[in-house]
């Protein structure tokens, strides 16, 4: 239910996007996920392609997620280090003076958009 | 074969949420309409201590009540025999409210008559705090029976709140519930956080809660 939340944000943002850009078709979304935002990205398609069912811009569309690595900076001694392998504490130092650097995000990197579809029914000639 | 356009959009998914939920703050601003947001997990208490404040505060302030839930309008009866006004919001499945949803459950009440306005949030600790929903202030209650090590576990809601209740403390000899660490571990993640221990059932600690509540609908209004 948590995915589902944040994909119903993502589809409204997308469709904002689309108004901007005069959009009638929308092909694939980026993600960016931080590793410790929280989000499970299997969770997230599956709740994505039950609910871009409802949207006429993005019917069909295919989500795509990159996973961003999750780096924790140490006040102590001023190394970063991964967080997931040592959570709060610095495995530099053994200082508890860390904060997360990035890993928290949830961005929409990126939307694919299909070139229109020609007007006629004759097969375009290929340029290039 | 057809091509394909890459528009870059490079937005974090909550932007657009921080910013409706920035205007609905400046509208309350103007209507000088006081929102808190109180988060927990289901069954820490919110509805019992909501009464609570009611009862301390109801003759200094106009107050109102948002519940939303999943389903049902137990708790929205339950504040409705305080004497104050309330209104039931569902969500719909949704785990959470949205500033949008907010604004939409805040505009069907009727907000302009009121000092303070409480949303008591979805019973969950993880999502609520992703989504700023437009409050003023968020406050958070964390009762002795969930135990002393949740804002490890929960780190989010913590960092986003600017007071923790702790609820249920007339039952502290009963359980490994450590008040230094859960301080401890609050202000790892929160230096600012204020931590007030309460208990809704006995009333115990209800006074330094409204004391704070009404301090900041004051500033707010000032």
């Amino acid at each position: 239910m948590h995915e589902l939340g944040i994909v119903f944000h993502v589809i409204k943002s997308v469709e904002e996007v689309g108004r901007q850009n005069c959009l009638s078709r929308v092909s694939a979304v980026t993600l960016e996920i931080g590793e410790v935002s929280g989000v499970v990205p299997s969770y997230l398609t599956d709740c994505w392609d039950w609910a871009v069912k409802k949207s006429d811009l993005l019917r069909g569309a295919e989500l795509r997620t990159d996973l961003l690595p999750a780096v924790t900076h140490c006040d102590g001694c001023g190394q970063d280090y991964p967080t997931v392998a040592h959570g709060k504490t610095c495995p530099h130092c053994g200082s508890g003076d860390t904060w997360l650097l990035t890993g928290s995000e949830l961005n929409i990197k990126e939307i694919e958009v299909p070139d229109p579809e020609p007007e006629n029914s004759e097969i375009p000639q290929q340029i290039g | 074969m057809a091509g394909f356009q890459v528009i870059e959009v490079k937005e974090s998914i909550f932007a657009e949420n921080d910013r409706q939920a920035d205007a609905l703050r400046q509208k309350l601003k103007g209507e000088q309409t006081f929102l808190l947001n109180l988060m927990s997990s289901p069954g820490a208490g919110k509805t019992t201590t909501l009464c609570r404040t009611i009862e301390a505060l109801k003759d200094e302030l106009r107050i109102g009540v948002m519940e939303a839930d999943i389903d049902s309008d137990v708790d929205a009866r339950t504040i409705d025999g305080t004497g104050v006004r309330a209104i039931q919001l569902h969500t719909g499945g949704m785990c959470h409210l949205d500033a949008d949803m907010t604004k939409q459950g805040l505009e069907a009440f009727g907000t302009e008559e009121l000092d303070l306005v409480v949303l008591e949030n979805v019973g969950n600790l993880v999502c609520p705090a992703e989504f700023d929903t437009g409050a003023v202030k968020n406050a958070m209650i964390l009762s002795v029976p969930e135990g002393h090590d949740k804002p490890l576990k929960y780190p989010l809601i913590f960092t986003v709140c600017d007071v923790l209740l702790i609820n249920k403390i007339d039952v502290l000899p009963y359980f490994d519930f450590d008040m230094k660490k859960v301080t401890a571990y609050a202000k790892m993640r929160n230096p600012n956080i204020q931590i007030i221990p309460i208990c809704a059932k006995t009333g115990e600690g209800i006074d330094a809660w409204a004391d704070w509540l009404r301090q900041q609908v004051r500033d707010w209004q000032s």
